[in-house]
């Protein structure tokens, strides 16, 4: 009996064969980033002069003119005077301590982020809304997505494409894509059978009731998802910034590496109030537009 | 109803419906007699639908009869396609509606039928006019034109006025109108009502159970109609069709099925059943009872026959019955005279939808039949005493 020792010790992998996955995995990985690593990075070359150009676009604007911008959409989204002076109140204080520039960088990668994060995840969601298989597939990748380390996927992305800023936001996509995913898909699933079937029963061809029924009735999940992918952007800010990301995690990381408590909590809070801007704006939007829904409960 | 066609409107013919993961291959056991028990315990499968066999003629309202479970609303679902039948065929004028492909089946949707549903199924984001304009947006109409013919039918179903309203902020009531309104408006031939009055109070349904014959009786649609109220299908049903564990037991008239139950099963149901407010007077009218119309005294003796009495209707509407005594004793007097008022004998009338239960008192005070009388007035027909006493006899 001498090869009894796996009772006691887990029967593992010989070292040296580990050290020989991992390095020929490092390896076709490397070889495959210097193949096609151009390739891709040309690919997201327009993203990345339409993010400097959005960028530019917020700094150089005179502060003025963007708040004026900020409270007319927040104004028309929420109809609200009080969330409007709110609003202004807050980024009065940004740029009075100093974190104009840094809280525009910032809102500047989060609006491309979660623009692209609705661009891609709702037909991803309607996709697997209208196919259990397709759910089947794209649900464990959503899991892993979800808690998988961010600097764990931040390794390969940044192997192939460098630091900067595409890097950045698609790290950001990663981590905050799949609320819109999971609630675009749930929001479909939801919709009431008896108003589906009456629109197919009245001839709607599948794109009607897609646009006409679906979408429309999911729009509450949806925004839902929406916001979280927003809130779940915010928060990626300070780890997007270990990879050359500017904005308010640097400061951020910086006061972390040299315990400068009042900058950390000082831009901490800049991350806040635009989460809590983005947060109200859109949940008083949707909520204003799912009005009708209300019924006067009469019986 | 009218039977001059002689190929049905609808057929049903040979359809099965098997819920499962593999219906097709449970065909055989179910064409070799298997009970649902028995395919359920081997199989798993359930058979939602056994050899259903179905005529429906073109203007009649067809109920279709059931208990929750019995396979009804699956049943429907099928005259439209929204489920597709294991085995079996469903004919619309002759077409097998199961060979349209996709293109044809929407056009066919869009046209042809409508649907009502339980739940009412309205889209509670479109406001009411929208919602009714709803098929015909589907085929793309214009707003304009959809929207004048979405005021006209909101104004027949009586909701004029709440086109800017959001479902949620109507009545249940209301928002049934709006979906009768809804199906009305593409003017599709068939109607497909599914439990539509089963979700509202009882007030309300009985208020809309009227509302659709009066309707039907404009329009002329050919209805089918699913409930689990025998009442509410005797009450508007032209024929009904009795649907137990996904199959049919027994298809036929109101009376029919009341007064001649094909099994256990459907006379548990009937035996419940007050028929003096079931049965409507028309069902049971007879014509045997001659109508007089001519003014001359002798005229009206020939008219009479044999009889001992006769109805009487001159051109302002009905008047009254003639007895054959007076009119004997009146022409003796008057040989070439007119029939005068003090012939008529006055007499309670009831009108064909009156149920027996109110024109009982009336028959009970009458010497004689009761002259039943339509809408405008003129004589349809009479209720006899001896029929309302053989059809209220639960006994037999």
């Amino acid at each position: 009996m001498s090869d009894s020792s796996w009772l006691t010790e887990f029967p593992q992998l010989e070292r040296r064969d580990l050290i020989d996955i991992r390095k020929s995995l490092d390896g076709a990985y490397r070889s495959f980033s210097r193949e096609y690593g151009e390739t891709i990075e040309n690919f997201f070359d327009p993203l990345l002069s339409f993010l400097i150009w959005f960028e530019k676009l917020l700094i150089s604007s005179p502060w003025w003119l963007i708040i004026a911008v900020i409270i007319g959409i927040v104004y028309a989204a929420s109809r609200s005077w009080k969330l409007s002076l709110g609003v202004l109140a807050s980024l009065l204080a940004i740029g009075y301590f100093g974190m104009w520039e840094d809280t525009m960088r910032t809102l500047s990668i989060i609006t491309v982020c979660t623009l692209l994060s609705i661009g891609i995840g709702i037909p991803i969601g309607i996709l697997i809304s209208r196919s259990n298989k397709a759910q089947a597939v794209v649900n464990p990748i959503l899991d892993i997505m979800q808690t998988m380390p961010a600097f764990v996927y931040l390794i390969p992305v940044v192997m192939l494409l460098g630091i900067g800023k595409i890097p950045g936001v698609i790290a950001v996509i990663i981590y905050a894509i799949p609320p819109v995913i999971r609630l675009t898909n749930l929001g479909i699933r939801l919709v009431n059978v008896e108003t589906l079937e009456a629109a197919t029963a009245y001839g709607a061809t599948s794109t009607q009731r897609l646009f006409g029924v679906q979408l429309p009735l999911a729009l509450p999940t949806i925004m839902a998802g929406i916001n979280q992918t927003i809130m779940m952007a915010l928060s990626m800010v300070v780890v997007a910034s270990m990879i050359g990301v500017k904005g308010l995690g640097q400061p951020v990381l910086k006061s972390i590496t040299n315990q400068y408590f009042t900058l950390g909590l000082l831009n901490g809070l800049a991350i806040v109030a635009l989460a809590i801007i983005f947060d109200r704006v859109s949940q008083t939007y949707a909520k204003r537009s799912q009005k009708h829904l209300e019924g006067h409960n009469n019986g | 109803m009218d039977k001059v066609h002689e190929t049905p409107f609808i057929e049903v013919s040979g359809l099965y419906q098997i819920f499962g993961n593999t219906p097709k291959k449970i065909m055989p056991l179910v064409n070799a007699g298997k009970s649902k028990d028995d395919i359920l315990a081997e199989t798993g499968h359930t058979v939602g639908l056994k050899d259903i066999n179905l005529k429906i003629h073109r203007g009649e309202i067809f109920v279709i009869m059931g208990l929750s479970g019995s396979g009804k609303s699956t049943l429907i679902r099928h005259f439209n396609r929204l489920i597709d039948p294991t085995e079996g065929q469903i004919k619309v004028e002759g077409e097998d509606i199961m060979k349209f492909p996709l293109k044809e089946l929407t056009e066919f949707r869009r046209h042809k039928m409508s649907m009502v549903f339980q739940n009412f199924g309205l889209m509670p984001h479109r406001n009411v006019i929208d919602n009714v304009s709803y098929g015909l947006s589907v085929q793309g109409t214009d707003k304009t034109e959809r929207y004048k013919s979405a005021t006209q039918w909101l104004e027949t179903v009586g909701l004029a006025g709440y086109e800017e309203q959001y479902p949620a902020q109507l009545s249940g009531g209301q928002q049934q109108r709006v979906g009768l309104a809804r199906a009305l408006c593409t003017n599709a031939e068939i109607l497909l009502m599914d439990e539509a009055f089963s979700a509202l109070d009882p007030l309300i349904r009985s208020e809309m159970q009227d509302q659709l014959v009066q309707l039907q009786n404009e329009l002329q649609k050919t209805i089918i109609f699913i409930t689990h109220d025998l009442d509410e299908a005797l009450r508007i049903g032209d024929r009904i069709a009795i649907l137990k564990d996904g199959e049919l037991i027994q298809i036929g008239s109101p009376v029919d099925i009341l007064l001649n139950p094909a099994d256990d099963y459907v006379e548990a149901f009937v035996k419940d059943v007050n028929r003096a407010r079931a049965v409507p007077v028309k069902t049971i009218m007879q014509q045997t009872v001659p109508l007089v119309t001519k003014q001359g005294l002798q005229e009206a003796l020939n008219q009479l026959a044999a009889h001992d009495y006769a109805f009487y209707q001159s051109d302002n509407g009905f008047e009254g019955i003639l007895l054959k005594e007076t009119l004997e004793k009146a022409l003796i007097e008057q040989p070439s005279g007119n029939i005068q008022s003090e012939h008529i004998l006055a007499t309670a009338t009831v009108k064909p939808d009156t149920p027996l239960e109110f024109a009982l008192p009336k028959a009970l005070l009458s010497h004689y039949a009761l002259p039943v009388l339509n809408k405008e007035g003129k004589h349809v027909g009479e209720l006899r005493q001896e029929d309302l006493a053989s059809t209220l006899d639960n006994s037999v």
